[in-house]
């Protein structure tokens, strides 16, 4: 099951700048339903930005960010057309990935 | 029933394994380096805990740029921005976000390689009004820079 990411890439200066808005609950586990039932912790831990194949960010999360959570990033060296991907995993193991080419800012 | 039920568990956990195997044989070595999740990290409770599981207190640095509201009206979506001043901070590997008052203060790790600017915006749930520390690693050693943000959610003031 695999989640779609909304993602920008803009050249700006030089520089691919990059914005991602993954859909996710981020649920801490820490919440309880209306029947004082804890609800199961279930966000992503891993979040990956790649340029052409090649990692540039890598990130470790914990549930304390925010539902829907928002990622923006800076690189050197994109070029229009280019592929920019971000996917992540969560805790229970589904996976979300997103593309798109750069375009020009 | 079990046993094809078992089968396909043992060939999914051999899928995994395998593919991670395929993974961390074809990254350079500083992302492999940051593939592992720092799980004693994410689960210290306390600012203090936190920064032992890192190794070392950090060092207060001008050359972070913490961007945090003063206030946030709902502590489930407060907005952080770091930025790195390399002049000042060269070289850096690694940003951290930590809620002072969070169950676990350490929200998020970003590992950056050196293609990358030392640049991160995010959003963070802050449980109530409490310190933020923005926390930059660079060649082995700790800076931070800190900041309060106020939760008024509730119409407590804060």
């Amino acid at each position: 099951m695999a989640s779609r990411i909304r993602i920008r890439a803009q050249l700006k200066g030089g520089e691919c700048e990059v914005k991602a808005l993954m859909r996710h609950p981020m649920e801490t586990g820490l919440r309880k339903d209306q029947l004082g039932e804890t609800i199961p912790a279930r966000f992503i831990e891993t979040v990956t930005v790649t340029h052409n194949e090649n990692i540039v960010l890598e990130a470790h999360w914990g549930a304390a960010v925010s539902a829907n959570p928002f990622l923006g990033m800076q690189f050197e060296g994109g070029s229009v057309d280019d592929i920019v991907k971000v996917s992540w995993r969560d805790n229970q193991g589904e996976t979300g990935e997103g593309e798109t080419r750069i375009r020009q800012g | 029933m079990k046993n094809k039920q078992f089968n396909g568990m043992a060939r999914r956990t051999f899928l995994r394994m395998s593919s991670l195997f395929a993974l961390a044989t074809a990254l350079p070595a500083q992302v492999r380096a940051m593939a592992t999740r720092p799980t004693s990290v994410f689960e210290a409770t306390g600012v203090e805990a936190v920064f032992s599981q890192l190794g070392a207190t950090p060092t207060r640095s001008e050359g972070i740029i913490f961007s945090v509201p003063d206030i946030a009206e709902n502590g489930a979506v407060v907005p952080v921005k770091i930025e790195i001043d390399a002049s000042i901070l060269p070289d850096v590997s690694k940003l951290y976000v930590l809620v002072e008052k969070n169950p676990n203060p350490l929200a998020a790790v970003f590992g950056v390689p050196k293609t990358t600017r030392p640049y991160i915006e995010t959003r963070v749930k802050v449980a109530q009004t409490c310190e933020l520390y923005a926390v930059a690693e660079a060649g082995g050693q700790f800076f931070m820079t800190s900041k309060e943000t106020k939760v008024t959610l509730g119409g407590c003031g804060g």
